[in-house]
């Protein structure tokens, strides 16, 4: 990075702490922070979208549609997490080849056959000449999607909850002034949904930042991944030679972690307040008598 | 091979009994089953254990949380807040690089030397994780409670004549486990969810004895096919959902049995406490 640091080996001190942190690898344990926001940011409203999907599928009349909403809000609640994180990403992995597979490849036999799982050279995903770039973003599509299934999932739950909380005399009075179905739906529950659907979604909002390490496990380079590489004991071969730091790492990304849900609670508390301004509810009661 | 004798061989894989190699070739469904099933005894191990300690470890943070001493109420507010608000998997990894810094022969504590090396290993340290994750998780389901009991009944406690220690046992007591009794029940549930981390975050599984998640990843590895052990682990935890939601609803029905039917509080699943 700077010309001080040509010669790790021969600094010491602040000099060596500066180039030490500033170090290629470094930089790339600080990108990672922003993989975990992009994981947040683009699985945030994917989940929330699939969520309300299946919320509403849920309250549909029909019956199909309704089993499958009410199924996939269900699917969450019995298993850990986790198990559906290891099992989307190979599941989804070779769905996506299969279907390929039955595109672009002239031979059409079952793919899993005893150990292996096989396809034409020419359906595998990503090609296996293309670059490591091309393999790294698929890796971290198949996560992103994984953790939007999951999330979403939670999210139909409580978004289900949400529109049953709105009161059914609202509905009525919406329906006695001659709305649509889809009206209603559209100007009366959703918009009032939200303050009740809030105190789930922020608690899905912190769990879904307690989640981004399981990235890791997903085979994402994320920073738990760098905490671990950059941690362990560098010996002289190294350039810059140290004992095992492990520790220290995952205590700053502990401290990361604290200080990110910490300021999400502040913000989330202040969107509650603002939502619950003039709603028939405990929290807008609590408001009224404060301005009074 | 016939299933009855897979099962000998695998059902006790997971604690050190039995065949000491894994299948390794022709896996069939009778051997994935069990060996899922017999990795299950470390999430219930893991479960049980963390709970039942954490269950008074949390009623004292509770306690402490709510006192009108702040040298009590900080830490129990810094403890609360520490394990809330980070992820179980990074606790998990600091938890066994700190062991692992305790020095290898052993501690010296008034001159008996007291062995380390077992906190490395899972089923001390990853217990011991869990057990203080769960404490702050239910520290704060029961602090609730303690400041959602209603004020009348402690102003009638006073008014006769009943004080802090008698207070507590005959009045506060029951009505926060009755309270916190649904929540607690969730926590529970995802607290067994969370043990299927163990094994994927620095703790090693020593000679290949693993958990349920262990055993599934271990044969969708081998087998390229996630389409059999997953489910099968997803199953045996709806299983152990299903127990543990009945065993709790009995509690349950326990704590609210003076109060007329159409009171009670009814345990619904949420799945907002895992970590």
């Amino acid at each position: 990075m700077f010309a001080a640091c040509a010669d790790p080996k021969a600094i010491e001190g602040l000099t060596w702490a500066a180039c030490y942190l500033t170090s290629g690898k470094h930089i790339d344990f600080y990108l990672s922070f922003a993989t975990v926001l992009l994981l947040l940011a683009i699985t945030a409203p994917t989940a929330l979208a699939m969520g309300f999907a299946g919320a509403t599928a849920a309250r549909s009349r029909f019956l199909p549609l309704s089993l499958l909403g009410k199924g996939y809000a269900a699917i969450v609640r019995g298993v850990p997490d986790i198990v559906f994180f290891l099992f989307f990403v190979i599941a989804l992995d070779q769905g996506i080849e299969y279907l390929k597979s039955l595109a672009v490849c002239d031979d059409h036999s079952w793919p899993w056959q005893g150990l292996e799982f096989r396809v034409c050279q020419e359906a595998k995903v990503p090609l296996g000449a293309s670059s490591a770039i091309w393999h790294q973003a698929y890796g971290f599509a198949l996560a992103v999607f994984t953790f939007a299934i999951v999330f979403g999932a939670f999210a139909a739950n409580v978004l289900y909850g949400a529109m049953g909380a709105v009161p059914k005399a609202q509905l009525e009075t919406a329906e006695a002034y001659g709305m649509s179905q889809a009206q209603v739906f559209r100007r009366i529950l959703v918009p009032q949904m939200w303050v009740y659907a809030l105190p789930g979604l922020s608690n899905l909002w912190m769990i879904l930042i307690k989640a981004t390490p399981l990235l890791f496990l997903l085979g994402v380079k994320d920073i738990v991944y760098w905490a671990r590489e950059l941690g362990g004991s560098k010996t002289q071969a190294y350039e810059y030679p140290h004992p095992d730091w492990r520790l220290w790492y995952f205590l700053g990304l502990l401290v990361f972690y604290l200080c990110f849900t910490k300021v999400s609670e502040v913000v989330l508390a202040r969107l509650s307040a603002r939502l619950s301004r003039g709603q028939a509810t405990a929290g807008g009661e609590a408001l009224r008598k404060a301005a009074a | 091979m016939s299933c009855w004798q897979t099962v000998q061989d695998y059902a006790f894989r997971s604690i050190g009994f039995g065949e000491n190699l894994l299948p390794r070739s022709d896996f069939t469904l009778c051997q994935q089953i069990t060996l899922i099933g017999s990795g299950l005894i470390w999430n219930v191990y893991f479960g049980a254990l963390a709970l039942a300690f954490g269950f008074f470890f949390a009623i004292a943070v509770a306690l402490a949380k709510s006192s009108r001493h702040r040298i009590l109420r900080k830490p129990a507010d810094w403890f609360v807040f520490v394990f809330r608000g980070s992820p179980l998997f990074i606790q998990f990894f600091l938890a066994y690089e700190t062991l692992q810094l305790l020095p290898k022969a052993g501690v010296e504590v008034f001159g008996i030397t007291v062995e380390t090396a077992w906190t490395t290993r899972a089923w001390a340290g990853a217990l011991f994780v869990l057990f203080l994750n769960t404490s702050a998780y239910a520290a704060e389901i029961f602090h609730g409670a303690l400041k959602s009991i209603p004020k009348g009944d402690l102003e009638a406690a006073e008014a006769y004549g009943l004080t802090g220690w008698q207070k507590f046992r005959r009045i506060q007591w029951p009505t926060m486990l009755r309270l916190a009794w649904p929540a607690y029940t969730n926590e529970a549930i995802f607290l067994f969810h969370a043990t299927t981390l163990v094994f994927f975050s620095g703790f090693p599984a020593f000679r290949q004895m693993g958990d349920a998640l262990y055993y599934a990843n271990y044969f969708a590895d081998k087998t390229f096919n996630p389409f059999v052990p997953y489910p099968i682990v997803a199953a045996y935890f709806i299983a152990l959902t299903l127990i543990l939601t009945f065993g709790f609803g009995l509690v349950n029905r326990y704590l609210n049995r003076h109060l007329p039917s159409n009171q009670k509080s009814r345990i619904r699943l949420r799945p907002q406490l895992i970590r």
